[in-house]
C-alpha cells in the first residue's frame, strides 16, 4: 500500500483571507517571527500497490483536473509519501532531540 | 415552456427555483444529477445550495455529474442556462463561464437584501430588464467572492459580459461627507463596499452568446409578495420564457 | 467518494483489542470480576440493581450500555419526578390537538386541514464550550434529526444563545464559533433560521448555553414513531459510518488489564462530535422518499448514547424483542472496541424497522441517494434486546430496564439561603433619571446594551430565505413559516426566557418565560397551540438548584394548564456551572401557534405608507396596565448592575385575553403593526417598532401615567407583563377599540406614527420629555456587536 501526497495552494495573487486571519492571530499568541501565512490543502491518495510512475502521473492529472481549480490554485507538488510525511513531528520529540 | 431545474445532492434552492418558474408562467421540470439526459427542456437552471457540501471547492464535484455531460455541450450550443449561487460556482468550475468564487473576504456567511445594477439586458435571462435597472434581490452565501485575473476582467468589461454589479450605497468618492459615511457604516457594514470582496463589484457574468448567465444573488427569492425583499427576480424567468418563444 | 463509502472492512483484520470479548456466558461464569462501574458513572446501588435485573454480573458491553443510558443526560433521573407534573397538568381539552405527546422524539400537533407539525427545543451546552463550532453545529444536527424521525420534513430552525460578559476574552473565543456553527450547519441543511435569542450575562461565562429548536411538517397520516414491532422485521442502520465521536467516557474501559494497546490505537478518543451537514441534508431527502414510499415501520435517530439508545428505545417501545449483530455496523475506524461502537455518537445516523417484503425498495431508495444502509438486526418474539458480536452474545437485557425504567432520584431540595436577602434587595431606592435628559440618556444606554442591541451581525450569518416560506423572521416577535403553499396555513414560534427573573423567583420566572413566548406568538397574529421547553440549570446535587428546578417545572406545568396549551416535549440540561456557581435558572420556553393564512401576519414595526396602508396618522395604542416593577429589569442591569427584588407579577388570565385580542385583530386586519413589551419596557418597544422601518412616533404619556398612578420613568421602563403596543389605521380604530372594550381590556391611545417629513428626519418624540432622532437611536443600537466582534 502506498500514498501519493498532493499539495495545492491558492495562487499568490489571490487573496487568502484564512491565511491572513492566521497571520493576524499568531502575534497575539506570542509568535512574532512570521511575516506571512498562506493556507492550502494537502491530499493523501492511497493505492493498493506501490506508487509507480504511472500512479504518479494519474495523481498529477487528478490534481490538475479535480483537486485544484487552475483559475485560482496551483498544484505545488505531487510526490510519493515519505516516512517524514507520515510521522507526527511534535514538540515532545523535538524536545527529546534538543 | 419547460425549464429544467437540476437537483444535485445538497442542492437547496431547487424547490424555490421551480416555484419561480411556475409563478413566471413556465413549467418546471426536475432534472436528476445522476441522469445524463436533459429531457428536451428549453432551458436549465442550476440552483443554489451546497452541492456535495461544498466539499473540495463549491461546485467542484457537481461539475462532473452525469447531467453535466449533457448540459455542457447543450450550453455551448446555445441552450439558455442560469447558474444561481452554487449554480454559478458550478458553471465556473465547468469553464462555461470565466473566473472563480472564493470565500467572502470577511470570512462569514452573509444573508442580506442586496441591491444590484443590471449591466447587460441582452442575455436570454435579462432581456426583460433595461440596462441600468436597479433591483433588490437576496444574497446569501459563504463563498461569494468573484475573482479572475486582470486580463479576464478587462475582457469581460470590454465585451460587456458583466451581467450584474453590486450597488454600493455610499461610494466614497471625493467630496463625500466623511461623517455621513461614518454614520452609514455604523449601521450597515456594507454601506461603502460590496458584500463579499468580489473584484470590480461583479455579481454576475454572461458568456459571449448571452445564453449562459451566472450570478451569486438569488432571484428566485424575490418572486412572491411577502416572501422576499421585492418581486425584482421575476424578470429573470420571464425573460427566458420570452426568449424560448422567440427562439 | 463512492468507492470509499462502499469499502468492505474486514472484521477478521481487527486490532487485538477485540480478541477477548466479554460474553454473557463469561458473565454468568465469572461473577466476581471487579468492574469499573464507578468510573463509568454508576452508583453502587445502581450497579447492584443491574446485577439484580440480569441475575448475574453484566458484561462489559452491558455495563457500558447501562452506565450511559442511566446517566443524567439520557435518563433524566434527577428531573423525572418533577417533569411528571407536565403530564399531570394536561387536561383532555389540551390533549385534543396533541397527536403525539411527551415521551417520543418530538411532540406533534394538529394544525388543521390534515397538517401536523412537530417541534422541539434541545440543548448542546457543554460541547459548545469545548468546541464552539462543532458543538453548536451538532446541536442543530441533533434536533433536526429528532424532527426527521417523526416522519416530518424539517422546515425551520431557531437558536437561543447565552454567553458570558460581552467584553470577556472567553466570550470572544466562543461566540463567533458558535454562531458560525449554527449557521454553517443550518444553512447547509437548507433550513431557514427564523429567530431566537442572544443574551449576555456573567453567570454563563464558563458555561454558554446553546438551545436549538427545529420544526417540521407532515400530513397527519405520515407520522412515524420509534417502535420496533412485527416479528421478523429487519432493523437497518443507515447514514454515516460509525467512528469514535463522543465516546470520551467509555474510553476508561481501555484501562482494563486484558486489553492490549497497539500502535494502531490512538492514545485518547476524541470527545467532540463532528458534524457533516451535507450528509444530513442527503439523509433528510432520503428519509422523506422512504416515508413517501411507505417502507418504514418504525424509525429512530441516533443521538446521545448512539446505538445503545436507538436499539434499546426501539425495542422498549415495541412489543417484542430485538436481536442485533454489532459486527455488521459499518465502521469508519476499524480499531473501535465493542463498547465504543455501542456508545459512539457519530452523527447523521438513523435506525429503521422495515418489513422484509419492503426491504428491497428501502435499499433501492438509499442507494439512489448514496446513503449507506445495512441490516444489523431483526425484531424477535422474545422479550430481550440481544446484541451479538459474531457468534458471541454480549448483551442480553430487558430493553425497558435500559431505556425507560432507569433510576429515579428524589434529590433533596432546599429554598436557597440567599433568596430572602436577594428578594429583599429591592430596586426601589436606585437612583432614577429625574428629567427628560435623563430619560433620553437611559433609553440610549438600553438600546446600546448587549442584551437589547441589534443582533444583525449574528443573524445575517443565517439564511432566512431558503425554502421560500419564511413569512416573518428576526427581529420580529416570532418566526412565521408557511406550511401549505396553497392555503397559506402556517405556524409561528417564539423562544423566550428571562433568567434574571428566574433567579429572583424560579416559579414566577418560568411562568413569565411562558407568558412572553405566548405573547410573542399572539402578537404576530397566531393562536398559541403547544409548548416545548429546554430547562437549563446548575448541578442537581445542589439542593438550591434542585429547588429552582422543581419550582420552574411547577410554574410551567401550571401555567400551561391555565393557558390551555400542552407541553409536547422538551429537554433538560443540568450541571451548568461556572466553577462552583450555578448559572441563573434558565427555563427556556418555546411556544408554537397556528395561523390560517400567514399572509395576515402582523409585523412588529410600523410603516408610514405602503400598499393599502394609510399615510402617517396611524394611532398607537398601549394595551395593558403598568405598575412600578423593576426587579430583574434591563434598566436596573444597565444603569446599576443590580439584580434584586421580585420579578413582575404574572397574570396568565390577562395574558390569555391579550393574546386573543392580538390574534383576532390580526385575523380581521385591524392592526398595521403590533409589538409586545418585555425587557426595557415601553420605551424599548416603541424604539424597536420605530427602528424596524425607520419610521418614528409622537408619544404622550400623561393619560396612562394618571390612569395607572405611575410617573414617566416608570411608564417608560417598568417591565410589567401582559402589555403590547399596536398601530391602528384611522379606518379600523373604532373596530379595534370595540374589540378591547368588549373584553374590558385596558387600552389607551398614546400617540401617532410619524414619518418625520415635517421635521429634521424621523424621531421618537416623547412629548414633554425628549426627542430622539432615529439616526441617533440606530447608531447606538447597531454599533455594539460589530465594534466587538467584526474584525474587518
Amino acid at each position: 500500500m502506498g500514498n501519493v501526497v498532493v499539495d495545492v495552494m491558492l495562487k499568490s495573487e489571490i487573496l487568502d483571507p484564512q491565511g491572513q486571519a492566521v497571520a493576524f492571530a499568531l502575534p497575539r499568541l506570542g509568535f512574532n517571527q512570521f511575516t506571512d501565512v498562506r493556507q492550502g490543502k494537502r491530499f493523501v491518495l492511497t493505492v493498493a500497490g506501490e506508487v509507480t510512475g504511472e500512479v504518479l502521473a494519474a495523481a498529477r492529472e487528478a490534481a490538475e483536473t479535480m483537486l485544484s481549480n487552475p483559475v485560482i490554485e496551483d498544484v505545488v507538488s505531487v510526490r510519493v509519501e515519505s516516512p517524514v510525511d507520515s510521522s507526527s513531528v511534535d514538540s515532545k520529540s523535538m524536545g527529546s532531540q534538543g | 415552456m419547460r425549464i429544467g431545474v437540476v437537483t444535485f445532492p445538497g442542492s437547496l434552492d431547487d424547490h424555490d427555483a421551480r416555484r419561480a418558474v411556475r409563478i413566471a408562467g413556465g413549467e418546471p421540470v426536475s432534472l436528476w444529477h445522476g441522469d445524463d439526459s436533459l429531457h428536451d427542456v428549453d432551458a436549465v437552471v442550476l440552483p443554489g445550495g451546497f452541492s456535495y457540501g461544498d466539499y473540495l471547492r463549491a461546485g467542484a464535484i457537481a461539475r462532473f455529474a452525469p447531467v453535466m455531460s449533457a448540459l455542457i455541450p447543450a450550453a455551448r450550443g446555445g441552450l439558455p442556462v442560469l447558474g444561481i449561487c452554487n449554480g454559478f460556482q458550478i458553471l465556473c468550475e465547468s469553464h462555461l463561464l470565466p473566473g472563480a468564487m472564493i470565500q467572502n473576504d470577511h470570512r462569514t456567511f452573509i444573508c442580506r437584501d442586496q441591491r444590484l445594477r443590471v449591466e447587460n439586458a441582452k442575455t436570454a435571462w435579462t432581456s426583460e430588464y433595461q440596462e441600468g435597472d436597479e433591483i433588490t434581490i437576496v444574497l446569501k452565501n459563504q463563498d461569494g467572492q468573484y475573482v479572475a485575473d486582470r486580463h479576464t476582467l478587462d475582457e469581460l468589461e470590454g465585451e460587456g459580459r458583466v451581467a450584474f454589479r453590486y450597488l454600493i450605497e455610499h461610494s466614497v468618492v471625493e467630496g463625500t461627507d466623511a461623517a455621513q459615511v461614518a454614520t452609514a457604516v455604523k449601521y450597515d457594514r456594507f454601506a461603502t463596499r460590496n458584500p463579499n470582496g468580489s473584484y470590480r463589484d461583479i455579481a454576475g457574468v454572461t458568456n459571449e452568446r448571452g445564453n449562459i448567465v451566472g450570478l451569486m444573488p438569488h432571484p428566485e427569492h424575490a418572486v412572491e409578495e411577502g416572501y422576499g425583499p421585492s418581486l425584482d427576480g421575476l424578470k429573470f424567468f420571464k425573460s427566458v420564457l420570452k426568449s424560448v418563444v422567440n427562439a | 467518494m463512492t468507492s470509499l463509502a462502499n469499502a468492505n472492512l474486514d472484521n477478521a483484520g481487527r486490532a487485538p483489542a477485540q480478541a477477548r470479548i466479554d460474553t454473557v456466558e463469561d458473565a454468568s461464569t465469572t461473577p466476581d470480576v471487579v468492574q469499573p462501574w464507578a468510573e463509568l458513572g454508576l452508583k453502587s446501588d445502581e450497579y447492584d440493581r443491574v446485577r439484580e435485573i440480569l441475575g448475574r454480573r453484566p458484561t462489559i458491553a452491558e455495563l457500558a450500555m447501562y452506565s450511559v443510558m442511566w446517566s443524567e443526560h439520557c435518563s433524566y433521573k434527577s428531573s423525572k419526578v418533577h417533569l411528571a407534573q407536565f403530564s399531570e397538568n394536561t387536561t383532555d381539552e389540551m390533549n385534543e390537538k396533541l397527536l403525539v405527546g411527551i415521551g417520543e422524539n418530538a411532540g406533534v400537533v394538529d394544525i388543521g386541514d390534515g397538517w401536523a407539525v412537530t417541534f422541539k427545543v434541545e440543548s448542546h451546552n457543554h460541547p459548545s464550550y469545548v468546541e464552539p463550532y462543532q458543538g453548536a453545529a451538532t446541536g442543530v444536527g441533533g434536533i433536526v434529526r429528532d424532527i426527521m424521525s417523526m416522519g416530518a420534513r424539517p422546515i425551520a430552525v431557531m437558536d437561543s444563545l447565552r454567553f458570558g460578559a460581552i467584553d470577556h476574552p472567553d466570550t470572544h473565543r466562543v461566540l463567533p464559533g458558535i454562531v458560525a456553527g449554527v449557521g454553517g450547519y443550518g444553512n447547509c441543511l437548507g433550513l431557514p433560521n427564523i429567530g431566537g435569542e442572544v443574551i449576555f450575562d456573567p453567570c454563563y461565562q464558563g458555561n454558554p448555553l446553546v438551545n436549538a429548536l427545529s420544526v417540521g411538517k407532515m400530513r397527519i397520516e405520515d407520522i412515524h414513531l420509534a417502535k420496533a414491532s412485527g416479528v421478523g422485521n429487519k432493523v437497518i442502520l443507515f447514514g454515516a459510518k460509525t467512528g469514535g465521536d463522543g465516546i470520551g467516557g467509555v474510553s476508561v474501559l481501555a484501562s482494563e488489564t486484558f486489553d492490549a494497546v497497539t500502535t494502531t490505537q490512538p492514545a485518547k478518543r476524541p470527545a467532540v462530535q463532528v458534524g457533516d451537514p451535507f450528509a444530513e441534508k442527503v439523509l433528510i431527502e432520503c428519509c422523506l422518499d422512504l416515508y413517501a414510499a411507505h417502507v418504514v415501520d418504525g424509525i429512530q435517530d441516533l443521538g446521545g448514547a448512539g446505538l445503545s439508545c436507538a436499539t434499546s428505545e426501539l425495542a422498549s417501545n415495541g412489543d417484542g424483542g430485538m436481536r442485533v449483530w454489532l459486527d455488521r455496523v459499518p465502521l469508519r475506524d476499524a480499531s473501535l472496541r465493542v463498547e465504543e461502537i455501542l456508545m459512539s455518537e457519530s452523527q447523521e445516523r438513523m435506525m429503521a424497522v422495515v418489513e422484509p417484503a419492503k426491504l428491497e425498495e428501502f435499499m433501492a431508495i438509499t442507494r439512489r441517494w448514496d446513503v449507506e444502509a445495512t441490516v444489523v438486526g431483526e425484531v424477535t418474539d422474545g422479550k430481550n434486546l440481544e446484541v451479538f458480536w459474531g457468534d458471541d452474545l454480549i448483551i442480553d437485557v430487558p430493553p425497558r430496564s435500559v431505556a425507560h425504567d432507569g433510576p429515579v432520584y428524589h434529590r433533596p431540595m432546599k429554598r436557597p439561603a440567599y433568596l430572602d436577602a436577594l428578594q429583599g434587595n429591592v430596586p426601589d431606592d436606585l437612583a432614577r433619571p429625574l428629567d427628560g435628559e435623563g430619560l433620553r440618556a437611559a433609553l440610549l444606554a438600553l438600546m446600546a446594551s448587549p442584551n437589547l442591541c441589534n443582533k444583525s451581525w449574528i443573524t445575517d450569518q443565517y439564511d432566512r430565505y431558503v425554502m421560500g416560506n419564511t413569512a416573518l423572521a428576526m427581529p420580529d416577535d416570532s418566526g412565521v413559516v408557511r406550511v401549505d403553499e396553497e392555503t397559506g396555513r402556517g405556524v409561528a414560534i417564539s423562544t423566550d426566557c428571562n433568567s434574571r427573573y428566574a433567579k429572583l423567583d424560579p416559579f414566577a420566572g418560568a411562568q413569565l418565560a411562558l407568558a412572553e413566548a405566548y405573547r410573542n406568538v399572539a402578537t404576530v397574529g397566531a393562536v398559541p397551540l403547544a409548548v416545548s421547553d429546554c430547562l437549563n440549570f446548575g448541578s442537581p446535587e445542589d439542593p438550591s438548584v434542585m429547588w429552582q428546578f422543581a419550582e420552574a417545572a411547577r410554574g410551567i406545568s401550571q401555567g400551561c394548564k391555565t393557558l390551555g396549551i400542552p407541553v409536547t416535549g422538551g429537554n433538560v440540561s443540568l450541571y451548568n456551572q461556572t466553577g462552583d456557581v450555578a448559572i441563573h435558572p434558565t427555563p427556556l420556553v418555546a411556544v408554537l401557534g397556528v395561523m390560517d393564512d400567514v399572509a395576515r401576519r402582523t409585523p412588529s414595526g410600523w410603516n408610514a405608507s405602503g400598499p393599502g396602508l394609510a399615510p402617517a396618522g396611524q394611532t398607537i395604542y398601549l394595551l395593558g396596565t403598568t405598575a412600578d416593577e423593576f426587579g430583574g429589569s434591563a434598566w436596573t442591569q444597565v444603569a446599576h448592575d443590580h439584580l434584586g427584588g421580585l420579578p413582575p407579577r404574572v397574570d396568565l388570565g390577562t395574558e390569555r385575553e391579550l393574546g386573543e385580542i392580538l390574534a383576532n385583530a390580526s385575523r380581521d386586519g385591524l392592526v398595521e403593526a403590533a409589538h409586545d413589551l418585555s425587557e426595557g419596557g415601553l420605551a424599548v418597544a416603541l424604539t424597536e417598532a420605530s427602528l424596524r422601518n425607520g419610521v418614528g412616533a409622537r408619544i404622550r404619556l400623561d393619560e396612562v401615567c394618571e390612569r395607572d398612578g405611575v410617573d414617566a420613568f416608570t411608564l417608560l421602563f417598568s417591565e410589567s407583563a401582559a402589555r403590547a403596543i399596536v398601530a391602528v389605521s384611522p379606518a379600523e380604530e373604532a373596530r379595534f377599540t370595540d374589540l378591547c372594550t368588549a373584553r374590558g381590556f385596558a387600552h389607551t391611545r398614546i400617540g401617532v406614527v410619524d414619518d418625520g417629513s415635517g421635521v429634521e428626519g424621523p424621531a421618537l418624540d416623547v412629548q414633554g420629555q425628549f426627542t430622539l432622532p432615529l439616526d441617533e437611536l440606530r447608531s447606538a443600537h447597531t454599533s455594539t456587536l460589530p465594534a466587538i466582534f467584526a474584525s474587518r
